[in-house]
């Protein structure tokens, strides 16, 4: 199904002429007048930028015809809170994060956040305020469901999350949906002073679906900020997040993987800011590759000039599972600091042939023993999540979408047998 | 087939990314057998030892090998475990992700299905693992970690021998499990191997080094040289070997092929 409707489009495509998706500027009432002018600005940027095309370095590998030459129209849907907010955290309105909204993300070169900007509903908007000192005792989880629209259909979900001073929490996003649609999301982060978050992405929609999001983290001295950003469906799917390390003793930690197959595509970038001394990062981005899909990893970490004591460690391994199935891995280091640690690797290959050996040497099948290495592999992104509710949940989605994994997805804890 | 001899190796060439490692092994195993296989770096004992566990990349070129009467050559890696073939690596492979015990209840459970028994629960496997784990005096702690990350050289080949005592193979190949051992480590292991043997287990020790078969005693010993067996005999000839070193025997001619290699 998913294929047929590319092929569609491309047929349209040869037909047509040039770009048919034109987002038109729209007007929100009774919006305080401070997003009305950001919106003005937001949407003259996105029409000074236009949408980026392969000529753009940040858009080498990921072609966007399959977005840009299709008339969505505008959908409704939006993020919503899947339970009651647990205690220590609530909902402000745009009118009350005067200052904040839109204050972390930058969409001067980014035209996906400037038309997000423009353009998200701003009563659908979801603003989350974890009161400063609050250790909140459960995940709280946003879905953002796009649903089975009966036409191609375009969103702009916008979620701004304060985890206020010395707060503990753990944000899920979860995006869903069954049908050919467009999102085009972006999530706000702002962690205050000794801030602890756990942000978790999982990102499952159609294999029909276009995902495009922006993430945009802004940390404060002594926060610490861990991201799981899980990749899953949609025909493309485009995760841009970036986090700004902007205080003495902050720290992050990236955590991703992102599983395709047949013709899908998914790319993800990141850039973390070294922009004060003793800050430390981690990141460790997996892929699994099978059928004629695509994987892109481009991570930049940036260390300011006066950044000193920086400890970055930048990981990208991926696993090819055909022959038609391909990566682009691309890290960056700028390094403008001269008493930094900063690390990074990445490899792409098939399954250890040594280790598959080994495991049919011992009467274990080829397909449960590649589905046990792939498996493997995978797991060890998403045993870092500290949520066990969330991570048995990525786990059980992981099983659903990995070759013959469900037979191995109880392969990684020791108390399996 | 009952009168066949268990396994029947016969002008066995297998090559190795082009290379021709062996050259026309000869060799009988008769059930209950222990036979060693010794000889220099580079004449083909490993090589002997991965072809019969079916390890992919070694290409047999010429020759058969019959096991229980059947073409062992045609079977999967797989196959030829669940049909009782087991191999000890030299270098057990290491396998983040994938806890020892997880690995080895499907492992014993694909073999108990092949061969028509009950596949075993949790808690069955772990009294079978408790009982194994003294044989070769591994920690159970060992059991649950990953397989084989981060264990020292000693704990990797008893953990092999720890897997054999569970996979309970009619054929078991040992492919240098002696190197890399200190003496008391060396002690662990060979004495596991010994409370292995039994009428109906049948084991092929590949080594180097005599040391391994002063703990290890084999019925048969045979000397293979480039890939051929040139000498075969009892154990008193790893004791010349010992005295005399391999180039005593690199400089005599191959016997004639056609003459089992093996005893019977």
């Amino acid at each position: 199904m998913p294929m047929e409707a590319i092929a569609a489009e491309k047929v349209e495509k040869s037909a047509g002429s040039g770009p048919r998706f034109v987002p038109e500027r729209a007007e929100f009432p009774g919006e305080p007048g401070w997003l009305g002018a950001l919106r003005r600005e937001a949407f003259g940027r996105f029409e000074s930028l236009g949408f980026p095309t392969p000529k753009d370095e940040a858009w080498r590998y990921t072609g966007l015809q399959t977005v840009t030459e299709i008339p969505w129209t505008r959908g409704a849907w939006a993020p919503r809170l899947a339970k009651p907010l647990p205690s220590g955290a609530r909902l402000l309105t745009p009118a009350g994060a005067e200052g904040r909204l839109g204050r972390i993300v930058p969409f001067e070169k980014n035209a996906f956040a400037a038309l997000n900007t423009a353009l998200f509903e701003g009563a659908g908007a979801l603003i989350l305020e974890i009161a400063p000192g609050a250790v909140l005792a459960e995940p709280i989880e946003i879905v953002i469901d796009a649903g089975a629209p009966d036409s191609a259909e375009a969103a702009y979900p916008r979620v701004l999350i304060l985890a206020g001073e010395r707060s503990e929490s753990s944000v899920v996003e979860s995006y869903v949906g069954s049908g050919r649609t467009f999102t085009n999301a972006v999530t706000e982060i702002a962690l205050a002073p000794g801030a602890i978050l756990e942000h978790t992405k999982l990102q499952e929609e159609s294999l029909e679906a276009r995902h495009v999001h922006t993430v945009a983290v802004q940390q404060a001295r002594g926060s610490r900020f861990t991201s799981h950003n899980v990749a899953l469906g949609s025909a493309l799917a485009r995760t841009d997040l970036s986090a700004i390390l902007g205080g003495e003793g902050a720290e992050c930690a990236l955590y991703g993987l992102f599983v395709g197959r047949g013709r899908q595509h998914l790319d993800n970038r990141t850039v973390i800011d070294h922009a004060t001394p003793h800050t430390t990062s981690r990141e460790l981005y997996k892929g699994v590759m099978d059928g004629a899909s695509r994987g892109v990893f481009h991570g930049t970490i940036v260390v300011r000039p006066d950044a000193q004591k920086t400890d970055a460690v930048q990981t990208n391994k991926n696993l090819l599972l055909s022959r038609e199935a391909l990566v682009n891995s691309t890290p960056a280091l700028e390094i403008f600091a001269d008493d930094v640690k900063c690390k990074h690797g990445s490899t792409t290959g098939q399954l250890d042939a040594a280790a598959l050996f080994y495991l049919r040497s011992r009467g274990i099948g080829e397909p449960e023993a590649r589905a046990l290495l792939t498996w493997a592999f995978a797991a060890d992104v998403a045993e870092k999540i500290r949520v066990p509710s969330i991570r048995r949940r990525v786990e059980r989605e992981l099983g659903q979408r990995l070759p013959g994994a469900e037979s191995a997805a109880t392969a990684t804890s020791g108390g399996a047998a | 087939m009952a009168n066949s001899p268990f396994l029947e190796i016969h002008n066995l060439h297998a090559s190795v990314a082009g290379n021709e490692i062996l050259r026309g092994v000869e060799l009988t195993v008769n059930r209950g057998e222990v036979h060693a296989v010794m000889g220099p770096n580079g004449s083909g004992k490993s090589t002997l030892a991965h072809v019969l566990a079916g390890r992919p990349g070694y290409t047999v070129t010429e020759g058969k090998v019959l096991y229980k009467g059947q073409d062992l050559l045609a079977m999967a890696p797989e196959l030829r475990a669940r049909e009782g073939v087991f191999l000890a690596f030299q270098y057990p492979v290491e396998i983040p992700g994938v806890s020892n015990v997880y690995f080895l209840k499907a492992a014993v459970n694909a073999i108990r299905k092949h061969r028509g028994l009950p596949e075993y629960d949790a808690m069955e496997f772990l009294a079978l693992v408790r009982q194994k784990a003294k044989l070769v005096e591994i920690d159970e702690d060992l059991v649950k970690r990953p397989v084989n990350e981060g264990f020292s050289g000693g704990e990797k080949k008893r953990n092999e021998i720890f897997q054999m005592a569970l996979l309970d193979p009619a054929l078991a190949i040992l492919d240098e499990t002696d190197s890399g051992l200190d003496i008391d480590a060396l002690r662990i292991v060979a004495g596991g191997v010994n409370q292995l043997r039994s009428p109906e287990r049948s084991m092929i020790v590949v080594t180097h080094y005599q040391r391994l078969l002063n703990y290890i005693v084999p019925d048969f010993l045979h000397v293979l040289v480039e890939g051929r067996i040139v000498r075969s005999g009892g154990k008193e000839l790893a004791l010349e070997l010992e005295e005399k070193g391999y180039a005593w025997l690199e400089k005599e001619p191959p016997p004639s092929v056609g003459v089992p290699a093996g005893a019977h």
